[in-house]
């Protein structure tokens, strides 16, 4: 006989009332990535060889370094997300396993810091 | 007890994959690969904000025959994964499940990531106007 009342079997969030969480985040990060990545490919196709003067004159139009921030903060989202789901079916030693969950949420922050300074230094006007 | 030689489960090295298994286990590889065409992504950015000396050096890695090469595949991985998400966000609201519609979008989603990839390339070579 089990203890947990048909209602929490039914919502099946668990005890940390979060286990949607992170499909649901996969499925919003992959809608907003839909236009995102039609848009990305549309504004990169043209810089192809670009010198620099281009490509920072490129991004510094606001509208693209907006959009150019949210697909890479999206894109690393969703790719954590991705990732987390793969390092638990394929690594089988517990502490290997977390040591690599760990290291990919370090790792994603630190990626998304430096794209997105990059970005906002370009489109400040630095150089 | 009697034993049957039944297989438990699809033995990988005995079992042809059908077409949306195939397809399945290529839409999880394709978005590893793209996880690392982020890196990348990143490191294009970061060259952008460096300085002309440090993009120009990036940008000939990235058009070095290994470099394109990468990008080539990277751009193949994002239309597939592209056009395969949006089939999978189809069966998430649960449409799309008969059998000859699973076989029916999948060899779409094919078709068209290997065209959208190679219309993208012909764009940029067009575009790109001759030169190194």
């Amino acid at each position: 006989m089990s203890l947990r009342s048909p209602l929490a079997k039914a919502v099946g969030w668990g005890s940390a009332k979060e286990g949607a969480a992170h499909w649901w985040w996969q499925r919003i990060t992959a809608v907003a990535l839909v236009p995102l990545s039609v848009w990305f490919v549309f504004s990169i196709v043209p810089l192809a060889g670009a010198d620099h003067a281009t490509v920072v004159a490129w991004m510094q139009s606001p509208l693209v370094a907006s959009l150019l921030i949210l697909f890479i903060v999206l894109v690393l989202h969703h790719n954590q997300l991705g990732m987390q789901v793969v390092f638990e079916d394929y690594i089988h030693t517990e502490w290997l396993k977390l040591t690599c969950l760990i290291l990919l949420k370090f790792a994603t922050v630190l990626i998304g810091l430096i794209g997105t300074l990059s970005i906002l230094k370009v489109a400040l006007g630095g150089r | 007890m009697t034993t049957n030689n039944r297989p438990l489960s699809p033995h990988l090295q005995v079992y042809r994959l059908p077409l949306p298994a195939l397809l399945s286990i290529t839409h999880r590889a394709s978005g590893v690969f793209l996880a690392i065409g982020t890196l990348a992504l990143v490191y294009w950015v970061l060259a952008i904000a460096s300085g002309a000396e440090e993009f120009q050096g990036v940008q000939e890695r990235f058009g070095s025959i290994t470099g394109r090469g990468l990008l080539f595949l990277w751009t193949g991985a994002l239309f597939y994964h592209l056009c395969n998400g949006v089939r999978h966000l189809f069966w998430d609201i649960g449409s799309g499940f008969e059998i000859t519609t699973v076989y029916r979008s999948g060899w779409t989603v094919m078709v068209v990531a290997v065209a959208l990839t190679l219309l993208s390339w012909l764009a940029a070579y067009a575009m790109r106007g001759g030169g190194a």
